[in-house]
């Protein structure tokens, strides 16, 4: 009949008006700068540096070997190798810089680096009052720690760390190896030398 | 003169108006009325807005506004401020004029109209004896206004949503004014003041208001459907039509005209209800007679207030109708039933004089049954030819 959908449709949203102060389960907004919704697992937007033990300068996993400089494609990041006295490298980046404002997310950096040293941030609020300086990230805002990445991301943190250990554990092992080898190749020849005297 | 709580307004203007000298007591007397009504209804507006838009919130299940102040009751301010700093464009084809004076000729209308309503007892501003004909004659004016403003703007939707709004308004006109003639008959008058007079006795403890009679019914539904055809509110937006023609008239508008265009369509939603208020539902009569001792006003702005949530209520229930289903529900629905209505409220006057015992219970049962089948036969036929199937597509299958 007519007007049966109308008074059928005020009911329902009769329903939810009076339900949405009843039962606030039914709001699905989120109050933002008060509450956050929980990451998401695969949630990234710009890169950081992740750094293992205590010091964020000296436990960088970074070796500056510029890989990610070469591959970024519009190419905003930027690394200068740190190097001793005499000039000779030191496996550490003295200047590493994003800037995140051409930054493009990417994660080309992330897939090419071989030391597991940058990852995928999901830190969204930076608004900046300078554009070109509060945007370009430089080392020390960059470098988080590992802990931080397990926060953020705790499965791929989780694998990224098992297969660190893997490889440090099969590289000692081959370290281990090649001593024991190198000690009975000493003994064997210690055990030649009279011989041949 | 009634208990001085009731009176306090009307008392107020004449201590006021006696320390005014002799010759300006006129002038003083037309702004102590008018400054009242513009700040009471502006002020309604600013509240409207917000519980507007905290309704519409929870209808659909969000918080609405709730930054601005405690729970965002502050929110009508930051608007107001928002809608007067920003820029005033006036397209370079506009015709200037025309385009600066449109907002003004829709708010001039409409808080000309507001005089003759009766917000409280002995508070009409202006007690004409033909108020009805004037209430709908300055109403009329509105549609002038929107057409000035979507001719004048030099743009395809503004004129598109001008032509609707004139269409629109011009035709529910029609179903607004038959509905309510069986007042007018009724009371015998076309004074507001007496209408609410008429509804002023009471029979059980109940009042007698229009609405609590089978031709009062039919007759204040006919006229909210009507009314928010002509206050262009939902389902009947569609000179707005955000979603098609953008916001029809009022695209080239921005800043404060803009501001003004919306103020000037929620006082012609107020107006209308005020009438509606009137007409039907006692005016400033309060719905049980123990109920007496409330002061006037505060029946006439309950009553407002409630009849704003419905239409708030309706607002987001109810999707936009289209251009042709909204004619064809004006002259096919509207029309007859605002026709046949006439007839019925006369039947009642006439069997009046009817008597026998249980007269009263089948001159209800004849009158609503002649509605009743007029409803149901109308609205099947409407709806007949229309078949409710799978739909076809030519093209897009
Ligand atoms: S982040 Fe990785 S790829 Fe880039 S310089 Fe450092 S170690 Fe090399
Ligand atoms: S995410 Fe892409 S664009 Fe951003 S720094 Fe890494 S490689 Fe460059």
């Amino acid at each position: 009949m007519l007007g049966e959908g109308i008074i059928k449709g005020m009911a329902e949203t009769a329903r939810n008006f009076i339900g949405s102060y009843s039962d606030p389960e039914r709001l699905v907004t989120v109050q933002y700068p008060e509450e956050h919704i929980p990451a998401k697992q695969n949630a990234r937007n710009f890169p950081f540096l992740v750094f293992d033990v205590e010091d964020p300068v000296a436990g960088l996993r970074c070796v500056a070997c510029k890989i990610c400089e070469k591959e970024c494609p519009p190419q905003c990041i930027y690394i200068v190798m740190d190097r001793d006295d005499k000039g000779k490298p030191c496996k550490h980046p003295k200047v590493f810089d994003i800037d995140v404002s051409v930054c493009m997310s990417c994660q080309i950096c992330v897939e090419v680096c071989p030391f597991d040293a940058i990852k995928m941030d999901t830190e969204f609020e930076l608004s900046e009052t300078n554009r070109y300086g509060g945007l370009l990230l430089t080392k020390d805002r960059l470098s988080k720690s590992n802990e931080y990445y397990h926060k953020i991301h705790s499965v791929e943190a989780a694998e990224v760390d098992a297969r660190l250990a893997d490889e440090k554990a099969k590289a000692e092992e081959k370290v281990k190896a090649k001593l024991a080898a190198a000690a009975t190749a000493k003994a064997a020849a210690q055990a030649a030398k009279p011989v041949a005297g | 003169m009634g208990n001085p709580v009731d009176q306090i307004f009307v008392i107020l203007k004449h201590w006021l108006l006696s320390f005014c000298p002799e010759g300006y007591v006129p002038i003083a007397s037309i702004l102590l009325s008018v400054i009242p009504i513009m700040a009471v209804f502006g002020g309604l507006f600013a509240l409207t807005t917000i519980l507007e838009r905290k309704g519409l919130g929870r209808i659909q299940n969000r918080y609405g506004p709730n930054r601005v102040g405690p729970c965002g009751l502050f929110q009508p301010i930051a608007d107001g401020v928002k809608m007067l700093t920003k820029e005033d464009i006036v397209p370079r084809a506009a015709d200037q004029v025309i385009h600066f004076l449109a907002p003004f000729a829709l708010i001039g209308p409409v808080y000309i109209a507001y005089s003759v309503l009766p917000v409280g007892r002995n508070m009409a501003a202006l007690d004409l004896d033909a108020g009805l004909l004037f209430f709908f004659a300055v109403g009329a004016g509105s549609e002038l206004a929107i057409f000035m403003g979507g001719w004048s703007s030099r743009n395809k939707y503004s004129l598109l949503g001008a032509m609707r709004a004139v269409a629109q308004m011009i035709s529910y006109e029609v179903p607004l004014i038959l509905s309510s003639v069986p007042v007018i008959m009724l009371a015998g008058s076309l004074s507001p003041t007496a209408i609410v007079d008429a509804q002023g006795g009471h029979s059980h403890g109940l009042m007698q208001w229009h609405l609590f009679t089978p031709w009062g019914i039919a007759g204040f539904f006919l006229f909210m459907i009507a009314a928010s055809a002509e206050a262009n509110r939902t389902p009947f937006d569609i000179p707005e039509g955000e979603s098609e023609i953008i916001a029809g008239y009022m695209v080239e508008y921005s800043g404060f005209k803009f501001a003004l265009f919306f103020l000037g369509e929620y006082l012609g939603l107020f107006a209308i209800c005020g009438l509606g208020i009137t007409l039907f539902l006692g005016g400033w009569h309060s719905p049980f007679v123990f109920l007496e001792w409330i002061p006037s006003y505060f029946w006439f702005f309950g009553k407002l207030m409630a009849m704003i949530f419905v239409f708030i209520w309706l607002r987001g229930t109810l999707p936009r109708l289209r251009m042709d289903q909204l004619m064809g529900f004006g002259w096919k629905f509207m029309l007859p039933m605002t026709l046949l209505n006439i007839l019925v409220a006369a039947i009642w006057h006439l069997s009046k004089t009817w008597l026998f015992p249980g007269v009263y219970l089948t001159r209800w049962a004849l009158c609503l049954g002649i509605l009743c089948a007029a409803y149901v036969w109308l609205g099947r036929s409407l709806a007949g030819n229309r078949s409710v199937g799978k739909r076809v597509y030519r093209f897009a299958d």
